[in-house]
């Protein structure tokens, strides 16, 4: 800025609430006293238009290139103020506010101790002022696009909407089908809605949507840039199946010479499957994928005479030459949706889970009682890890248990494996499950073994009451143990009501694992620089106010990955990040912080500590000349710099500093609020 | 007579406030008419990250008797890490401070948060209590040096 600082100061009386206690005549008197204040003057409320005028009028009178505003928080006023400047025709940079009011006539009664006060609070921003400089908003245009990662219930909502509306998704999922958790559940609480019948039909619509473009068994790489323009690098894994070709009928599948004998992800491994595989009849899309762990052919070399799917297809879709495919675009916005994993009930030794074949989770379960799951929908006991009888007519016919029993809250509640959250659904998925359990073996004895029900949603209380009254039991109290005596499995419990010890028989237990982080979290979080709340999920900007924002402009939460939640909840905040990230789509442009960090490239060594600290990765190390020798500087990306300072203490050399915060507009304040 | 010098001491105490935590707390003591002393004078800082550790040997031969460095709860900061940074590099500072022989009463920090208005009046009360009963801060004085 040109020359000289002319600083007008204007102290407001804000009706009696600073004049009440401030002497403001007096302070306005000081303030024409300091050095380069050219006009002072007080009035009963700046931030009215009278008062703003003061300012622009002293401005074009005064040549005033600076301004300081004495009066309530700048937390309240300052964009007010700001505009003023603007309007007057200076940058609105040029502005310091005192805060003499939330800070000193609200909170200190004396009028002379708090006089004083206001005086000093206002010579600070005087001496700040003076060294402020002109600072630029700068706008970037945003891509009109979004990339969504993750395609369960709360991905393929987020794509739908933001699709319909008319912006390009790119939706990517990690596994050959979309669907997630939820469409490997049977019926929902507390309506009992069938989980497919009212998710598959938005599978379709995601697959079948002019504006989304699906990327099954991909994963993301690599993301670059900030909101509005981020560069993404995307690996579509080779499926060795040409997606063009595939028609989907399955001949492949059967002819597989492994067909039935892996263990299928899909059905949580009690059903099986071959190394061609569809997880599921009803995926999206509905193309086979080979996989190559476990194919003979890709992973030994040799699968007969010829591989059995390639004989079959007659498409011609095998291609054992498919390689991955990398994939790089833009979108201006980002969604996570990357879901849960259950808790690992291993991790609870004393359940027996990976002991006894009918200690289940309750996952497990879903695809037992699941119509299209592998016993298509029969309650059965579980003869695990025996070979398949080569003719199905050898094998007896399965048992049906007489009771099966549920303990709650495994892997929740429970600080002794390190998640002491509630997982929010178990309570409902069992009473959902032991309703089913009833329906369909209506003789079954069912159990429930609990510590709390927690029944808070809508709906929930009422279907709670409505399986206690089919005639499950429930037990209050956390199981010690589980073994087995004959063909029989035990709990060992107490019941808490009546402080009894028990022992339990049953044919088979059920664990209602809770939800956890996925192991895979940190792939994101590496890529994203996303944070994690003390239980590991995802942390959102602001637990109350921006619950589907991240720390990131631009990239936002929806579904599990944020906390546990249900169904409803899922999709509620899947609506809420699509509509969060289509706001800046919308506007196509954005603001971004103009009080970043800038660096000295004369000065600094480049040693890089402020790269390494920078929590936004807004600063790189690049190679300038100096005076004819390369050497290293630390550069400051704009777009990303938030403007916390962080860097600015750390450098040694004083050679990045934070606009409007720098070390000479902030030690000029130290000194003169130090003096005694 | 030097007791009474002791009691009528108004120590002078600068403190660094993040914007979006102990600023605003700071703020809704205000709004509240929580009443506190009037001995500690703010300089608002977007984050406590941005807190350089000589700010606090920089108030501190300046004249002032304390200092006060607050920022969001762990966990809270609106830049994810700056209150961790702010607070390893305030507890080095403290420690070498202690180590030159000025009282560790005279440097403080504290989380307060935007709704811990009252709070905000605790930390100060200490603050100033802490203070006034080591006495005035005259170890540091800036010299002008001649070269
Ligand atoms: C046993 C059980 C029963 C339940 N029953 C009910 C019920 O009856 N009613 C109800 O409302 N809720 C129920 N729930 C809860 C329900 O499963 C969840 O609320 C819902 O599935 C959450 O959906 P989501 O999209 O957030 O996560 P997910 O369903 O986990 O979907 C996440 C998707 O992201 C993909 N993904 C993960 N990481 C990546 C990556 N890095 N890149 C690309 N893709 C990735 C995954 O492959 C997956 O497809 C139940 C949960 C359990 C465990």
């Amino acid at each position: 800025m040109n020359g000289k600082p002319k600083i007008g100061v204007y102290v407001c009386h804000c009706g009696t609430n600073i004049a009440g206690t401030v002497n403001v005549e007096e302070v306005r008197d000081f303030a024409a006293s300091l050095p380069d204040v050219v006009v002072a003057r007080n009035y009963s409320y700046m931030c009215s238009d009278p008062g703003q005028a003061l300012i622009t009028e002293d401005i074009k009178n005064y040549g005033l290139n600076r301004v300081v505003v004495a009066s309530c928080s700048p937390r309240m006023h300052e964009p007010t103020f700001r505009k003023t400047l603007e309007s007057g025709g200076l940058n609105p940079f040029y502005l310091e506010m005192a805060n003499i009011r939330e800070q000193c006539s609200w909170v200190h009664e004396d009028p002379i101790a708090a006089t004083e006060k206001a005086k000093r609070l206002l010579e600070a921003a005087v001496v700040k002022a003076r060294n402020l400089e002109a600072l630029e908003q700068k706008e970037v245009d945003v891509e009109p696009s979004c990339l969504i990662i993750g395609g369960g219930i709360a991905g393929i909502q987020a794509a739908l909407d933001i699709a319909d509306a008319g912006f390009k998704v790119y939706l990517v999922e990690k596994s050959p089908t979309i669907g997630g958790h939820m469409a490997q559940l049977d019926k929902t609480f507390p309506t009992l809605d069938c989980s497919a019948c009212i998710l598959t039909p938005k599978m379709v619509d995601v697959a079948n949507h002019p504006n989304i473009e699906l990327m099954t068994y991909s994963q993301v790489e690599e993301i670059t840039g900030y909101i509005g323009n981020f560069n993404v690098k995307v690996r579509k894994k080779a499926r060795f199946v040409d997606m063009d070709k595939c028609t989907g009928c399955g001949d492949c599948a059967e002819a597989c010479r492994l067909a039935g004998r892996i263990p299928n992800e899909f059905d949580e491994g009690i059903g099986m499957r071959g190394a061609i595989y569809l997880p599921f009849p009803q995926a999206v899309p509905a193309k086979y994928t080979i996989d190559k762990e476990n194919c003979l052919f890709l992973a030994k070399g040799k699968c007969g005479e010829t591989p059995k799917c390639q004989e079959v297809c007659q498409a011609g879709a095998i291609n054992f030459e498919q390689q991955d495919e990398i994939v790089e675009f833009k979108v201006g916005t980002i969604i996570v949706a990357t879901g849960y994993d259950v808790f690992d009930a291993r991790k609870k030794p004393e359940y027996g889970y990976g002991i006894y074949d009918n200690v289940l989770t309750a996952l497990e379960f879903e695809r037992l009682v699941n119509a299209s799951g592998p016993t298509g929908g029969k309650i059965v006991m579980l003869e695990r890890g025996k070979k398949k009888k080569k003719k199905e007519e050898e094998a007896e016919a399965p048992k049906v248990p007489k009771s099966i029993t549920f303990i709650q809250c495994v892997g929740s509640r429970d600080k002794s494996v390190g998640n002491e959250y509630c997982s929010r659904v178990c309570c409902m998925y069992t009473a959902k499950l032991a309703h089913l359990v009833k329906d369909k073996i209506p003789d079954c004895e069912v159990t429930i073994f609990y510590m709390d029900v927690r029944a808070f949603g809508k709906g929930f209380e009422e279907f709670y009451d409505r399986v206690r009254r089919e005639g499950v039991r429930y037990i209050r109290g956390n199981p010690s143990e589980i073994f087995r005596r004959g063909d029989k499995l035990v709990v060992k419990a107490e019941d808490t009501l009546t402080a009894t010890p028990l022992e339990h028989e049953t044919d088979m237990v059920v664990l209602s694992v809770g939800l956890v982080p996925r192991s895979d979290n940190r792939e994101i979080i590496d890529i994203l620089k996303l944070s994690q709340s003390s239980d590991l999920f995802y942390l959102e900007a602001h637990p109350k106010l921006r619950p589907v924002d991240t720390a990131s402009d631009g990239i936002f939460l929806a579904g599990v990955c944020q906390g546990p939640k249900d169904i409803p909840d899922a999709v509620a905040q899947a609506k809420g990040a699509a509509s969060a990230a289509m706001i800046p789509m919308a506007k196509g442009k954005v603001k971004v912080e103009a009080q970043t960090s800038v660096v000295n490239e004369e000065t600094c060594r480049g040693c890089g500590f402020c790269v390494e600290l920078c929590p936004f990765t807004a600063i790189e190390l690049v190679e300038v000349n100096r005076q004819g020798w390369p050497v290293k500087v630390a550069r400051v990306n704009e777009a990303l710099c938030k403007g916390c300072g962080a860097c600015v203490a750390a450098c040694l050399s004083g050679s990045i500093q934070q606009r409007s915060f720098k070390d000479n507009q902030l030690l000029p304040q130290i000194k003169v609020l130090g003096v005694k | 007579m030097a007791e009474a010098t002791q009691t009528d001491f108004q120590p002078n105490i600068v403190a660094f406030l993040c914007n979006w935590c102990s600023y605003a707390g700071a703020d809704l003591a205000g709004t509240s008419r929580t009443q506190y002393p009037s001995n500690v004078r703010v300089i608002r800082v977007m984050c406590s990250g941005r807190v350089n550790p000589m700010f606090v040997v920089n108030a501190l031969q300046e004249g002032a008797d304390g200092v006060l460095v607050s920022g969001c709860h762990p966990g809270d900061c609106h830049y994810m890490q700056g209150n961790y940074y702010a607070r390893r590099r305030f507890k080095l500072m403290r420690n070498f401070l202690e180590y030159l022989g000025i009282e560790p009463e005279r440097v403080r920090m504290s989380w307060v948060s935007a709704s811990e208005g009252a709070k905000w009046k605790e930390v100060i009360e200490e603050v100033v209590e802490g203070v006034k009963a080591v006495g005035p801060m005259n170890k540091f004085q800036r010299r002008q040096l001649n070269w």
